[in-house]
Order: C-alpha cells, then structure tokens, then sequence
C-alpha cells in the first residue's frame, strides 16, 4: 500500500497523519474528564502507528510509472474485504439484538451489552460499515471503467477509505460507551460528524477530478447515481448534524433545532438516507454490474433518466411520512404522503428497467448465483418500494406505525435488495480484481443466494405478522368500548415472531459468513480445476477479456 | 427534454449543479416554513424548562438508547388517546434538543408517563423489569443505582441549551449542579430554591429512595417523572378533531 504512493505522497501522508495524532492527543488531554478522552487516544493510537508505517516506507523506491497506465484498483480490494467484514459484524449484531427482544436476559448486566446500545451498532455497522465500503470499493472501479480515466492520485482514495472506516470505528465504539445523539442513523456525536464531512469533502473531489478527466464523452449512469449519493449525503449530514457541543472537551452536543423542527429535519435526512445512502449509491452498483454480468446493455436510457431524476427530486419530500398524525402540521404530513406514492413511478422505473435489461439472459439468471443475486436484488427492490408508498399513506400509516410491520419493511429493503445487489457485485468483482477465473467455490455462492433468500423471506414474513397484529391488538375495542388488549397482552403476542425474526436473521447471517470465506479462499488460493472445467457459464468469457 | 440531457451528461459541473439543485427544493419547502409559520408550535405561558437534574435524566435515556423502543409523540388516533392520554402536541417538545418522539413501540407511549407511577415503581420497574412485570423484554438497568450522575459540569450543559434557544436564565446556569443535588434532596437547604426557580409543579423528591448522593437512578427518575407535566396545554380543549 505504502509502496504504491510517490514519494511526495508519503510526506504528504506523514503529514496529514501527523496533524491526525496531534489531535487525537489534544481530544485524549482535553477531555480526560469525559468519555471523548477514549477516543482521543484511540484515533492517536491508530494515527501515531499509521505515521510511523508510513514513516518506516518513506525511503523506499518510487512506484514505477507503468502505473499510470493501469487502473488502480488496491482501495477497491482493501475496501471489498472492510465491505464483508463490517457485513459479518453488522449482522451479528443484528442477530444479538433480534436475540434479545426473545431472550432479554442475554446483556450479561453489562451496560455495553443492553439492547439500545447494541441497536445502533447494528445499524450503523450494516448501513454505514457494510453498506458505506460496498459503496466506496465499487464506486471507485465503477469511476475508473466508465470513464477510462485512472483515478488522480494514489493517496486520496486511502484517505477517504481509511478515514471513512476511522469514522464507522469511532461511531461503533461510542454507541457502546453511551455516546449517541439520538438521531437514528445519525447517532455520532459532533468531532466524528466533522471528521465525516472531511472525508467525504475528499471522496467527492476524487469523483470530480476523475470525471474531469474522463476519456468518454458521456458520463455513465452508474456515476449520476453515485455522485447523487455523495453530494446529497453531504447535505443532508450537514443540516442534521448542526449542534452546539457543551465545550470543545465535551462528547456531548445538543441540536440546534428542538421539538417540531427538529423531527422533520431528522426525518427528511432519515428517509433520504434510505434515498441517497440505500438506494442511490446501490442503483448505481447495480447499473454497472447487472448489465455487465448479464452481457446485455441497459434497456432503456430514457428510462434511465426519468427515473434518476425523479429519485433525485421527489425523495427529499419523502421524509414527512414518517410524523403521521403528530403534532407536525398537516400539510407537511399531506406534502410527504402525496410525493411517496408518485414516487413509485420512477422507483419502478429503475427496477423494470433493470429486470427488462435480462431480457435475453434469464437462462444466465438461472445458471450464475451470481447474476441471480443481482436480479432478486431488483425485485425486492420493486417490492419494497411499492411497499413503502403503501406505508406513507395516511390511513395504513395510521396501523403500520410504530410497529414491527416498518422493521419488516426496512429488511426488505436492506436484506432483500442492498445486501443482495452488494454481495451480487462483488462476487462478480473479486475475480476480476484478483485475476481469478471465478470465485473459489460456485457452491458457497449458491448456498449463500438460497441463504440470503430464504433468511430474508423469513425475517419480512415474521415482521409482517408480528407488525399487523400489534397494530390491529393496539386499536381494538370490545363491546363495552374499552381498549380490548394491554400493552402486555401485544408484547406477548410478539414473542413467537420474534424467535423467527432472529431465525431469519440467522440464516442470512451465516450466508454472510461464507461470502467472507468464499472470497478468503477466492484470494490466497488457485481456483481448483475440476470446477472451473464443469463450469458452462459463458459469463466467465466476459470476465477475462474485463 | 431528452437533447438536453444528452448535452447535461457531458458536463460534469453542470450535473453536480443541477443535482444540488434539484435535491434541495423539497426539504426547503418542507423545512424552511416549519421555522417561519407562527401557528406551528402553539404559544402557551405555563411552559417551563425541565431542571438541571431532569436534563442529566434525558441525557441517561439518551445514552442508553430509550427511544429506539418507546415514543413520546401520541397520535391524533381515538385508541392512542384512550390508551396513552391527550395526544402530544408541539410545544411541548418545543424544548427538547433534540426532540424525542422515537419510531417505534417496542415498549409503550412514554409522552405522559410524568406521576403515572410511584418512583419506588419506576426504580423497581429500571433495575429489573421483570421483577414487576414477568412479561417484559426491557434491559435491566441495574447500574443506574449503582453510579453516580455526574452533575458538577450540568451548568455548561445548561449553557449550551440556551445557545440553542431554551430560555435558562444566568441563575440557573450558575446553580446547575447545586440545584441538582438539591431536588433528589428534599430536606438539604438549598430545596426551596430549586422550586422558585423552576416552578411549583417541579417535583422534589429523593427519587431512588436514598437521599444523598445523586444517583443516575435519581436522574433518569426525575426526567421520567416530568414528562408530558411541562405545560397543562394538551389538557385543554382542542380545536382540532381526533381522528
């Protein structure tokens, strides 16, 4: 890694590593009283050590400059085996959390280990871990290959990579500690939301810079999607994140904005999370690599166009649909219903078009788990976004709300379509960043589509039952019009879902397990002969001429 | 429409522009109005902030996660009433930094729990729910007793709500900590003061039923205790129809 950069780049890395440990030390002496010291000397201690690498390489020869004459892809593969790691952890803390919702003694009577610190180690380890480095590792091959431009430099993709997984570290550590802000999906206190925008301030001038330079006249769709995702993830975060720390040594901070404000804001860059982070970013993944994969070209560009921009535009509406019937006023609720059911056009663009684009290849569907990752990608991807125009309105909202049913529909989502597309993608990337004729074992990758499938099918169904019924026991009256159920009497009723819920979970958990070992054994091993020779997948011709 | 675009994707800057663009107009015309509409947080005069030992209570229900179980925003919904009390309004988390309202109810409504239960119930009910409800999936919280809140630094934390708007007077900063310790302490001198300052209606109370030092227990307690009790507005008739 080191070797890879100029030398210039070493003094420049030095630097910024240096100014790194300097103020990891400064947060782990200032605020020694409070719990920011921890991760004052966690991001000196891993900041001191990165300089010190980087010092000990200073001296060596420069990269040849036959580089430039390649795509450079090391942060692409870094970033793939962060994406599985961070998957494997995520969902073991989802499993531990669905665990514990059934079995509550499971926390040991240890504050680290209670579910609503663990909960947001799930989701941000899954959303921000998993998802975050998918969407970096391939935003960056995707970049190179669109536009026939190698990136600018060798040192801003490490930065963005390795600042990236310092923030996702920092996030993880602090939920188990207690430090949180509360936001959902924004939970990080202020100096990593900071350190955030730093890298993500870097992440988009790698794009820019790249685009710049771009040898195609055109830029590739899977980049409208990508830049999308980057600039208005910047956005959002920013406006979200606006807060006054009690002081410069102090973890906590308080809003800017409180009560009626504070919750559309939060919800507005709460669903557009979903929009620009889940969908956007992923729609871009899945433009390159399904046609790619499928041999087929894209079925329609206008469809294409139609459905970016009505992603772009109508999404930041969404967000609304979330504070039915609260104390928000009614014609923001109306706003926000009205544009998530017209938002299902373009959504139902984009999965038609990439359903119609294997037209022709069905026969590749059925043969290459790996193609057929990507397609049930798009079909839950169809399937929960009818389903979450569905919720928006009014009066289902009025049952789905608060309920499991909106946990159900989250996993569709997550499990159904981003986890699929990811390990979709990267299964047909490894082999080609590692110049391997496949991956290692064509089963695992089959085991793990009929794990992840079934799983998720699972987890959605449990949700679904358990959602309706909660929904339905907290507004039923009996005949003397009282309230027919307690509180209780609802929770009860959850228990058995719950079981299957983590059952679900489990499942796609362990399929997650043997991505990560498939990939293992794809890398440091030669791909045994006999099952290249049986293979009949005329996909591999495409891989090797890549 | 389609020409246009043919030439938009051939410009990079261009692209980035309008999608800045494009992204922006529904959270301004969402957003921007919620700040500007005077009918949008209702104007009540019994308001009042919650004390010092309250906020270190939120920020304990923070830091452990509360609210991705219970809400505290009851709907305009006939069963949410029936069940959980006067549905919320906006004033009355015209305070809270950052508001509390949650997504889901693994747990019940928490928005008028205030003096729903004894605090010998809510410090039981906290170390070990299931020791008064069997049923109950809830976290123990056994450390809550056994630490202590750290309230000598609640005059800074008070400094900083009123930077973003919550009306703390220099009085109440400069006696945050004093007033802390005082409301779990009934009986230490200073309690009169907390009263005065913060309103009668302020609860006093050794919350975890030691009187002493002040524990998280005490802290959490106290918030618990103040919720949906900041203002009598939601009591009042409303204009506005249950659905």
């Amino acid at each position: 890694m080191i070797s890879e950069l100029t030398r210039d780049e070493r003094r420049l890395a030095v630097v910024f590593l240096g100014l790194l440990t300097a103020v990891g030390l400064a947060m782990a002496i200032g605020g020694r009283d409070d719990l920011m010291g921890v991760h004052g000397w966690l991001v000196a201690l891993l900041a001191g050590t990165g300089t010190f690498l980087v010092l000990r390489g200073l001296d060596g020869p420069e990269p040849p400059a036959s580089r430039l004459t390649e795509y450079y892809d090391t942060p692409t593969k870094v970033g793939i085996i962060l994406t599985l790691i961070w998957g494997v952890i995520g969902m073991f803390m989802g499993l531990w959390v669905a665990a514990l919702l059934a079995w509550p003694e499971l926390t040991f009577d240890a504050a680290w280990a209670s579910f609503g610190r663990l909960r947001p180690v799930h989701t941000s380890g899954v959303i921000f871990g998993f998802g975050g480095n998918a969407l970096i590792a391939t935003s960056l091959h995707v970049l190179q290959r669109t536009t026939r431009a190698r990136l600018p430099d060798q040192l801003s993709p490490w930065f963005v990579l390795i600042g990236y997984n310092l923030f996702c570290l920092v996030a993880a550590s602090g939920y188990l500690m207690g430090m949180t802000q509360s936001k959902e999906y924004a939970e990080p206190e202020w100096y990593a939301d900071i350190w955030l925008v730093v890298v993500w301030v870097v992440y988009f001038s790698i794009y820019i810079r790249t685009l710049m330079r771009r040898k195609e006249p055109h830029i590739y769709v899977a980049n409208w999607y990508f830049m999308a995702f980057i600039l208005v993830v910047a956005l959002l975060h920013i406006v979200n994140n606006l807060a006054v720390p009690v002081s410069l040594t102090h973890a906590k901070s308080y809003s800017l904005f409180s009560g009626v404000q504070d919750a559309m804001t939060q919800w507005w860059y709460g669903h557009n999370a979903v929009a620009f982070f889940l969908t956007a970013g992923f729609l871009g993944m899945m433009y390159y690599y399904l046609p790619k994969r499928a041999g087929r070209p894209i079925f329609s560009y206008r469809l294409s166009i139609i459905s970016f921009w009505g992603i772009t535009f109508m999404y930041m509406w969404a967000g609304s649909h979330h504070l039915h019937f609260t104390a928000l006023p009614h014609w923001v609720q109306t706003l926000g219903m009205a544009f998530s059911v017209v938002l299902l056009v373009p959504s139902w663009a984009s999965a038609g078009n990439a359903l119609l684009t294997l037209n022709g290849a069905w026969h590749k569907v059925r043969d290459d788990a790996v193609l057929r990752f990507m397609a049930m990608a798009a079909f839950f991807y169809g399937l929960s976004t009818f389903e979450g125009s569905f919720m928006a309105i009014r009066a289902v909202n009025s049952l789905s709300h608060y309920t499991d049913w909106t946990i159900g529909h989250v996993h569709a989502g997550a499990l159904g379509w981003v986890a699929m597309i990811t390990y979709g993608s990267i299964y047909a990337l490894v082999p080609w960043m590692w110049k391997k004729p496949g991956m290692y074992s064509k089963r695992l990758v089959e085991a793990h589509f009929w794990l992840a499938l079934s799983g998720t099918v699972v987890y959605v169904f449990a949700m679904w039952n358990s959602g309706v019924i909660q929904g339905l026991m907290w507004r039923t009256y009996d005949q003397s019009g009282d309230l027919a159920y307690s509180f209780v009497d609802s929770l009860v009723a959850m228990h058995p879902y719950y079981i299957a819920r983590a059952v679900g979970g489990g499942l796609f958990l362990l399929g997650a397990v043997l991505a990560l070992v498939n990939v293992y054994l794809t890398i440091t091993r030669p791909a045994p002969a006999a099952e290249e020779e049986g293979s009949d997948l005329p996909a591999l011709a495409v891989e090797a001429g890549e | 429409m389609f020409k246009f675009h043919y030439n938009l994707e051939r410009n990079a800057i261009g692209f980035v522009v309008a999608i800045v663009i494009v992204a922006s107009i529904g959270g301004f015309i969402e957003i921007a109005p919620l700040f500007t509409i005077n009918q949008t947080v209702e104007k009540v005069a019994d308001m009042r902030v919650q004390t010092p030992l309250e906020i270190a209570g939120r920020n304990i229900y923070i830091r452990e996660g509360c609210y991705a179980c219970h809400s505290q925003m009851i709907r305009t919904l006939r069963d949410e009433v029936d069940r959980y009390g006067p549905y919320s309004l906006a004033v009355e988390s015209q305070y809270d930094h950052p508001m509390l309202w949650g997504s889901k109810r693994t747990g019940p409504d928490l928005a008028r729990l205030g003096n729903k239960y004894s605090d010998a119930w809510q410090t039981a009910h906290l170390n070990n729910p299931r020791d008064l409800v069997p049923e109950s999936v809830m976290p123990a919280y056994r450390w809550l007793l056994r630490d202590k809140a750290k309230i000598d630094d609640l005059g800074e934390h008070l400094a900083a709500l009123r930077t973003v708007g919550v009306p703390y007077t220099d009085e109440m900063i400069a006696n945050a900590a004093i007033d802390a310790y005082a409301q779990a302490n009934p009986d230490s001198p200073e309690a009169a003061n907390v009263t005065a300052r913060y309103g009668e209606a302020t609860n006093i109370r050794a919350f975890d039923g030691e009187p002493g030092a002040v524990t998280e227990m005490d802290a959490l307690v106290a918030y618990l205790q103040s919720l949906g009790t900041l203002t009598d507005a939601a009591f009042q008739p409303q204009v506005a129809e249950v659905e």
